[in-house]
């Protein structure tokens, strides 16, 4: 079977320093796979190459087997590519109904529609009702995103990536700066994504780690370090060696 | 042909010094100043004032010039620009477009509308024999004095104590701090500086590039151009662009009069769609 | 899908449906504006020219205030659109004003789809000095092609037919006037279509963050250079306005000043909402009249001192006490609808 998603030897550095050297990573469709390591490691770097935010200095990123290296970010999207932000990237001065109402005009490619006011169109407006109350933001879809709840606007960056449909989903550490209490929101909504979407995960808390994920990258100063299953993983000494060395912080 | 080289590297080098100090604080500091000619122009009329009227000696005037425009800068740099640095670039544009605009009507009212020059000593004047080549002094003067002024430049940012701290206040203010650097002085001294640079060019350039109240809009887009065509990564990307403009504008003038400053224009966004981030920055990965 | 989803996709339509309906208070502005043609009979020649620099702010605002473009070159557009039209009813090409204003629009909308190309690249540094630069490029062209144009001492002998063959223009400016609003208006209609759109939308989701649009799939380098281009093609309208119901037009029409005063106009009224460009175009002019005779050769001394405080006081605080003023305002003449 043919790997959802793909890098081939991806290399990318900052001035002198390798954020990414010789990446080579595949993830399985329908994966449920986490890439883990040390802050720093350049994990957020290698998101940013899979999605074109970033330009890779060699190698390819193969998204259902084609060559995606060269497109822009919003031609990944429209092939099934979508991502969320380790730091929220959302639109202050719009509404969580007008986000989500744009991430779904542009799936459904209506985005272009210049004459037509927005939320003229049936299939459109069903789609961002159903969003907005899988994601518990019905309730404030009209406020300024900039006055929301920092737990809601956590859920409104999940909420986008996934109104884009995506076949491939990467999240960067989705459930970071959100209080214990908080997170099952966010993780209910992504563990009842369909079996097909595959997900491809950030995250530094080892509970959550191992009791999702069915693969387990370990990146450590730009490499694959090692991967394996869960139990590998947990078995593996150098793993806990590299994270032993490092302070239990989130970046 | 060689009187035209010579005179089109005076006038660039006149350009580099006075646009200097906008490729330091549109470069490091990321400050768009469309007023940066204001502080031209207030050199230029200091000199005009001391040398013309009060019978100063000319390079005592010209030392006035850097002097005035340097005290001016620091003051303006305290008391208004420091409250935009952190605004956007729209903020910016309207906060400086709005000084250049009150700089050239306060100058209309106070020194009237027509053009003034600085009165030059009897020994700058007329023209010297280099094997054939017909010299102007006053040019001369321009190149060995923006000469020196450029090699200082590059020195200060380069090696100097000063120019570390500099370096170290734009990549990121707050490590600057916590190492003990005095960031707002470092920014002040540096605006300052590079308003005494922008009055020295304007009072030494009066008699090339003409001085009048509309100096700083006229101006704007030569030193516009010299910051954007250089790239701002370094000095000596401004360096070779103002001297690149002073010769093709010379000899545009001189060639293909009919064109007027239409090449320079048509020149600036061609460098500008190739080179978006300027001719002579070297292109950091992305 | 759930009962309680379709209530809830009624109320996404609803409110998505409420961005774009007319309110009480726009109602009044267009009121007023049209009742400023039976009333004020005397001042129809500054009303056009109100309306003409409303509707040139007005093409800044969709690139500024909803694409959050910094453009210090619009004139570049709007005396494109000037010498367009003057020169096409000079040489009798198109004389009917409606047709000539269709066609400058056009022509300048096509410098602008090839000027959109180099304003997207680089920095907010490098789009200034391509803005300013194709600005400064066409009024040097302009006044070097003196025998085309005219040169520095404008263009002249023009003479326009009435407009839809009608209305022929008087010197009192009533028809520029009436010209001009209609033109206003219709352009605004379909500018305010365009905002409360999808692609509208995702306009103010690339001024808002550019980085999360493009992970949205929206395609950023596209839809800014569709709005650049409309946007010049209102911007050349406005100046074929200005010269059909002036017949003249000068090197003026392309100069940087004309470019920074728009700037004033549109950040006086405040960006993003449409009505900014208008209201400013009122107050602009208002004060310049006043100003001017005040102090008539200084007037640029109080442009820029305004442009001063307003960024010291700071737009946003501005913005804030405007609204509430007119919020206040609105109140009392029972205009307030629901929030
Ligand atoms: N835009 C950038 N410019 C320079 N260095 C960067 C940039 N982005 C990341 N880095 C560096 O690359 C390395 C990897 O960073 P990142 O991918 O954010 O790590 P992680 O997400 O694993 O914590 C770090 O050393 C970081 O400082
Ligand atoms: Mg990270």
């Amino acid at each position: 079977m043919s790997a959802a998603l793909e890098t081939v030897g991806l290399v990318k550095s900052f001035g002198g320093i390798a954020a990414t050297s010789n990446v080579s990573l595949a993830v399985a469709r329908g994966a449920r796979h986490a890439l883990i390591g040390p802050n720093g490691a350049g994990k957020t770097t290698l998101i940013n190459q899979l999605t074109g935010v970033l330009t890779p200095d060699a190698g390819r990123v193969l998204l259902e087997g084609s060559d995606i290296t060269a497109l822009s970010p919003h031609r990944r999207v429209r092939r099934g590519l979508a991502r969320t932000f380790q730091i929220n990237q959302l639109f202050a001065d719009l509404s969580p109904l007008e986000s989500v109402g744009l991430a779904v005009s542009e799936r459904l490619g209506r985005g272009h529609d210049w004459w037509r006011v927005a939320g003229s169109r049936s299939t459109v407006d069903d789609s961002i009702a159903e969003i907005l109350e899988r994601f518990h933001l019905a309730d404030v879809m009209h406020e300024r995103t900039a006055h929301l709840p920092y737990g809601k606007q956590r859920l409104l960056e999940i909420a986008l990536a996934i109104a884009c449909g995506p076949s491939v989903l990467l999240l960067d550490e989705p459930a970071a700066g959100v209080p214990e209490d908080e997170r099952h929101d966010i993780l209910g909504a992504v563990a009842a994504l369909p079996r097909e979407v595959t997900v491809l995960f950030i995250e530094h808390d080892m509970d959550l780690v191992f009791s999702f994920a069915e693969r387990i990258t370990v990146l450590v100063n730009g490499a694959v370090f090692t991967e394996g299953t869960p139990q590998e993983i947990a078995r593996d000494e150098r793993v806990k060696a590299v994270y032993l060395g490092e302070e239990p912080v989130h970046a | 042909m060689l009187t035209i080289l010579f005179d089109g590297i005076a006038y660039g080098m006149l350009l580099f010094v006075l646009a200097s100090g906008l490729a330091v604080t549109m470069g490091l500091m990321n400050l768009i100043n469309l007023a940066h000619g204001a502080f031209a122009m207030a050199g230029g009329y200091v000199a005009v004032a001391l040398v013309n009227k009060a019978g100063w000696p000319f390079a005592a005037g010209l030392l006035a010039a850097f002097v005035v425009p340097a005290l001016l800068g620091a003051l303006m740099e305290r008391t208004l620009y420091r409250h935009v640095y952190a605004k956007p670039h729209l903020d910016q544009v309207l906060f400086t477009i709005g000084l250049a605009f009150m700089a050239v009507a306060a100058v209309d009212f106070a020194m009237g509308t027509q053009q003034v020059f600085v009165q030059l000593p009897r020994a700058l004047e007329g023209q010297i024999d280099l094997g054939g080549v017909g010299i102007g002094r006053y040019r001369l003067l321009i190149i060995i004095l923006c000469g020196l002024i450029t090699v200082a430049l590059q020195y200060a940012l380069a090696r100097t104590l000063f120019g570390a701290r500099l370096r170290a206040a734009v990549d990121d203010a707050r490590t600057a701090r916590g190492l003990g650097i005095n960031v707002s002085a470092v920014f002040a001294l540096t605006f300052a500086v590079g308003s005494g640079l922008a009055g020295l060019g304007g009072a030494l350039g009066a008699e090339i590039l003409g001085l009048d109240p509309h100096f700083p809009l006229k101006f704007m887009i030569y030193f516009l151009i010299v910051v954007a065509v250089g790239g701002t990564s370094s000095i000596t990307g401004p360096f070779i662009a103002a001297l690149l403009l002073g010769i093709g504008d010379v000899a545009g003038k001189y060639y293909a009069p009919q064109f007027g400053a239409f090449a320079i224009y048509t020149i600036m966004i061609v460098v500008l769609i190739v080179r978006p981030q300027g001719l002579f920055t070297r292109v950091a990965g992305k | 899908m759930s009962a309680l989803q379709g209530v809830l996709a009624t109320a996404v339509a609803d409110h998505l449906a409420a961005r774009a309906r007319w309110r009480a208070a726009e109602l009044v502005f267009w009121g007023a504006a049209l009742a400023s043609v039976f009333l004020l009979p005397g001042k129809h020649l500054i009303l056009a020219e109100i309306a003409i620099l409303a509707l040139f702010a007005l093409s800044l605002d969709l690139i500024l205030g909803y694409a959050g473009i910094v453009s210090l070159g619009h004139a570049a557009f709007f005396g494109f659109g000037a010498y367009a039209a003057g020169l096409l009813a000079k040489h009798a090409l198109i004389t009917e004003p409606v047709l000539g204003l269709l066609a400058a629009g056009l022509l300048a909308a096509l410098l602008g789809f090839a000027c959109a190309f180099l304003v997207l690249r680089g920095s907010d540094l490098t789009r200034l000095m391509v803005t300013l630069g194709v600005a400064m490029m066409l009024r040097e062209l302009a006044n070097r092609l003196d025998k085309l144009t005219g040169g520095a001492d404008g263009l002249q002998g023009i003479t326009m037919a009435p407009v839809l063959g009608r209305f022929s223009f008087d010197i009192t400016g009533h028809t520029a006037y009436v010209y001009a609003l209609a033109v206003l208006f219709v352009l605004f209609v379909v500018a305010r279509r365009i905002v409360h759109s999808p692609f509208g939308l995702s306009l103010m989701s690339i001024r808002g963050n550019p980085l999360r649009a493009g992970a949205l799939g929206v395609p950023v380098n596209a839809r800014l250079v569709a709005i650049y281009t409309v946007a010049a093609g209102y911007a050349g309208v406005a100046g074929a306005l200005l010269t059909q119901t002036t017949a003249f037009c000068s090197l003026d029409v392309l100069s940087f000043d004309r470019s920074a005063d728009l700037l004033l106009v549109l950040i006086i009224g405040g960006t993003g909402y449409l009505y900014g460009g208008l209201i400013g175009a009122v107050v602009f002019k208002l004060l310049q009249d006043a100003l001017a005779t005040l102090t008539p050769q200084y007037w640029q001394f109080w442009i820029g001192l305004i442009l001063v405080i307003i960024v010291l006081v700071g737009r946003e605080r501005m913005s804030g006490w405007w609204h509430a003023a007119v919020a206040q305002g609105a109140r009392r003449l029972g205009l307030r609808e629901r929030p």
